[in-house]
């Protein structure tokens, strides 16, 4: 690889160039230099783009007995179905009205970012949440709290009785895409409580009344 | 390039110092750099604000966007054991050589009769390896999958406490975290097709995954739908 740079390593616009007497043992590192910055460019590009991101996300427990589920309070169900189409309806699930309320209906939201989207949407629910969380971080920045009382805070405050719980519930239509969206969505949102269920029959049919198929 | 000073002509530079930055970033990255084969399937993850990076020590299922299943380990010595496991069970035989070759291989997604053949199969043969129909999970008659995760889950834990217990014994730092689950799926997949795979895990009493998803373009934006 290295030459004994006798001719002035060749390649010098500039001929008849001064040498010294005595012979140089100068060695021309200009092609091991090449070579150190082809494998640093290439290790530096295989290297970086290697280690995957990733979403934790804890799954419940089939109950053991159906019938000791507590009701949900504040429950917030979500339907995804095909065409990145959401659904959703506050409550209890009514298939008919009774004494507690009328019989539930189905609205739309969409992925998008303005009115009628699910970002907004989520943004009103989770207000008293997403701004809570918000001071505390404000006041973690300013040093004012500890890093543990913080975290405690927090928990604290996901945990509030009065925060919405999200059930997310797909039909056989929905994509992967849509379901992570949605709980990325909700993550952004800072949603403390959220859970993906199985649909239930009538869900199913209300959706399909919907959408038609 | 002469170091002698020359009256008028091209004005020399020492290079050492920057050869030595040069050469201390290759070895850094070269030893930093972990490689890896080629997976089977290629999978599309969708995008999240997610932060948590993969943990080196993990089991992953992933899932394809027509629903095949591929399953791997990282940990090489739970995967031969579990290799071993599924050889006992299911009555197909291994020689020595080929676990050791399994335990270098990334995910695989055939059936455990087959996975002989595509052990023995050459890089390139393997990506047109026929039938690679992903693991069969049938719970009832041909539960592989849940198989694998099982023999696998239970080995990565061992192997964890065993370095665990090795390196309290030599009072040395711990730094390995014990296995986590993974899930690999491609965006377009039917959510019902991934239900069923982590059926198969909560099944087996495992609830926490590590959904796989790619970075996020750049702020909490999400992608808007076309």
């Amino acid at each position: 690889m290295a030459e004994i740079a006798e001719d002035g390593g060749g390649g010098h616009g500039k001929g008849g160039k001064k040498r010294a007497k005595k012979q140089s043992t100068k060695i021309d590192m200009t092609p091991m230099v090449d070579l150190a910055f082809l494998l640093l460019t290439f290790f530096v590009l295989t290297s970086t783009f290697s280690k995957p991101k990733s979403m934790e996300l804890t799954f419940p427990a089939p109950p053991e007995n159906i019938q000791d589920q507590p009701p949900i309070k504040n429950g917030i169900t979500m339907l995804l179905t095909k065409d990145d189409r959401i659904f959703y309806y506050e409550g209890e699930f009514r298939a008919e009205a009774d004494d507690k309320g009328p019989k539930t209906e189905l609205k739309e939201l969409t992925f998008s970012q303005g009115e009628g989207g699910l970002h907004k949407y989520l943004g009103e629910k989770n207000k008293w949440l997403h701004d809570q969380v918000k001071e505390l971080d404000k006041k973690l920045e300013a040093k004012q709290m500890a890093d543990t009382t913080y975290k405690r805070l927090v928990k604290q405050a996901k945990a509030d009785k009065t925060t919405p719980t999200f059930l997310i519930k797909t039909d056989d239509k929905a994509t992967y895409k849509n379901v992570i969206d949605l709980i990325d969505e909700l993550n952004i949102n800072i949603v403390g409580k959220y859970v993906v269920v199985d649909i239930m029959k009538s869900e199913l049919d209300m959706i399909n009344e919907k959408t038609g198929g | 390039m002469s170091k002698k000073p020359s009256k008028g002509g091209a004005p020399s530079l020492d290079m050492t110092p920057m050869v030595d930055l040069a050469f201390l970033l290759v070895t850094f990255f070269m030893l930093t750099a972990s490689f890896r084969m080629a997976e089977p399937v290629t999978v599309d993850p969708p995008s999240s604000i997610g932060q948590v990076t993969l943990p080196d020590n993990h089991i992953m299922v992933t899932i394809d966007d027509k629903g095949r299943l591929f399953f791997g380990i990282s940990n090489s010595t739970a995967k031969m054991a579990a290799l071993r496991q599924m050889s006992d069970k299911y009555g197909v035989k291994f020689t020595e050589e080929q676990i050791k070759k399994f335990s270098g291989l990334p995910s695989i997604g055939v059936d455990l009769k087959d996975l002989p053949r595509y052990i023995d199969a050459s890089e390139n043969e393997r990506t047109s390896f026929q039938p690679q129909k992903g693991i069969p999970n049938d719970t009832l008659k041909n539960p592989q999958l849940k198989d694998w995760i099982s023999f696998a889950g239970k080995e990565a834990v061992m192997a964890y406490n065993a370095a665990k217990e090795q390196a309290e014994a030599a009072g040395s730092d711990f730094k390995a975290e014990k296995p986590r689950y993974a899930i690999k799926c491609d965006g377009k997949t039917k959510y019902i097709l991934v239900k069923d795979a982590i059926k198969t895990f909560t099944d087996l009493k495992i609830y926490q995954f590590n959904l796989i998803t790619s970075l996020e373009g750049g702020g909490t934006v999400t992608n808007p739908q076309p």
